[in-house]
């Protein structure tokens, strides 16, 4: 297993996780921004458990969830990744979700546009900007996820082994010297990733 | 074979795929091993995946996480684990004592040690081994405040290769430098197929591989007792 294929699958697995998240996290955003339901505040609490909990209480509720075919393969590490990811994004398009203003969407609607399209052309790009630093982060989140997955998704080189296991594993197993090699190409990796991801979302913005 | 036959003349790179897909068939084994085997146990599953068969899963840590993952409902066929206690958690079909493991004493002599590290000798295996010598050789009163605990087996090992400490208690398999303590406690390595193992009789196989000539030499080569 080369340092090299371990940091192209964790970018992988962390590309797919924040990319399936993004759809049902603004629809929730959207729903905590706006709506007014019953059982708001508890599903706003339930949101936010994966960034308070240590990550290995998270892995050990996710391991009597996931289906038993799903743990210990690369779906798991995608599951452990968005769960944990998922506050950040979540929170991050409910507060840009709030800071639209209501007017500008009564305007649409009253020039005939359908809630759809008030949506993607009112609300989504006003709010892009906050959404955009929740993906980020998320997507940062879930890069360097370790507690949760280590337990659902386990430590099996080549199949599961994200950049955070395999340099917990080389730690744990005295190898040091390849433990640093790990550690230096995840600082560059993580450094190209965010400059990257801060270049898109200003150029949209 | 059938999955070729169902495409008789494709390109080179598509009959690759497809190969791949075919192996996907064969029967897996899903064993969790504790980290301190993954090199012996990574090497012996490499020599049986040469032969035809079926394919091994293999996944490491810290056998306390392992014993969770299963009791959790983790599946996982085959599980090696580095002390008695931690199988003892988990529900088994076949148990057998695989191998043993001894202490070793890294660094300075005992007595003229000022820093002693040794695994956490209150819930780590190599620390409550380690104590446990000590204590029979009734050394522990005397050594008791020159203890370091670290959180696991190889920080204690980085304590004295680091300069922390002067001497280090540590398995014999973790350090070819140590001098192995030969009247040490008994350290037990038991390997079993586990009761609701998915492929209970392929995990068979590869247990009986595993107390075969050629991986007992594997794990010798690695410091490991065969037993």
């Amino acid at each position: 297993m080369s340092d090299a294929s371990i940091i192209w699958f964790t970018l992988r697995m962390a590309a797919l996780a924040t990319a399936l998240l993004i759809p049902p996290a603004l629809a929730l955003g959207l729903a905590l921004a706006r709506g007014h339901w019953r059982g708001k505040s508890i599903v706003e609490t339930i949101v936010a458990l994966p960034l308070v909990m240590p990550p290995v209480a998270t892995g050990l509720i996710l391991l009597r969830l996931v289906p038993r075919e799903v743990v210990f393969t690369w779906r798991a590490v995608v599951i452990a990744m968005m769960v944990m990811a998922s506050p950040f994004v979540v929170r991050a398009s409910r507060v840009a979700f709030e800071g639209v203003p209501l007017r500008y969407e009564q305007i649409a609607r009253t020039l005939g546009a359908s809630e759809g399209r008030v949506f993607f052309t009112i609300t989504l790009p006003l709010a892009l900007r906050g959404i955009s630093s929740g993906v980020v982060l998320g997507f940062a989140r879930a890069l360097g996820e370790f507690g949760a997955t280590i337990l659902v998704a386990g430590n099996i080189p080549g199949r599961t082994t994200t950049l955070a296991v395999a340099i917990y594993d080389r730690v744990q197993l005295g190898k040091d010297a390849a433990a640093w090699d790990l550690v230096a190409a995840g600082i560059i990796v993580a450094f190209i990733a965010i400059w990257l991801s801060e270049k898109l979302t200003r150029r949209r913005a | 074979m059938r999955c070729r036959a169902r495409i008789p003349a494709v390109r080179r790179a598509l009959f690759i795929a497809l190969f791949a897909a075919c192996s996907l068939h064969a029967a897996e084994v899903t064993v969790s091993a504790a980290a301190s085997l993954s090199d012996a146990m990574t090497e012996i599953a490499h020599l049986y995946e040469s032969r035809p068969g079926e394919k091994i899963i293999l996944n490491f840590g810290a056998s306390s996480t392992l014993a969770t993952q299963i009791v959790n409902g983790a599946p996982v066929d085959l599980f090696l684990s580095a002390d008695d206690a931690q199988m003892d958690r988990v529900a088994t079909a076949v148990r057998v004592p695989l191998l043993g493991n001894r202490l070793a004493i890294v660094g300075a002599p005992l007595a003229k040690a000022r820093r002693i590290a040794i695994a956490n000798p209150e819930a780590v295996p190599a620390g409550v081994y380690a104590k446990q010598w000590l204590i029979r050789r009734g050394l522990w009163s005397t050594v008791e405040g020159k203890i370091v605990p670290a959180e696991n087996v190889r920080a204690a090992l980085a304590a004295v290769l680091h300069g922390n400490a002067d001497t280090a208690i540590v398995y014999a398999t973790d350090s070819r430098l140590g001098v192995v303590i030969e009247d040490g406690p008994p350290i037990s390595y038991p390997a079993a197929v586990l009761r609701n193992a998915k492929n209970g009789a392929a995990a068979r196989r590869f247990l009986e591989f595993l107390q075969s000539r050629d991986a007992a030499a594997i794990f010798r080569k690695y410091g490991f007792i065969v037993k």
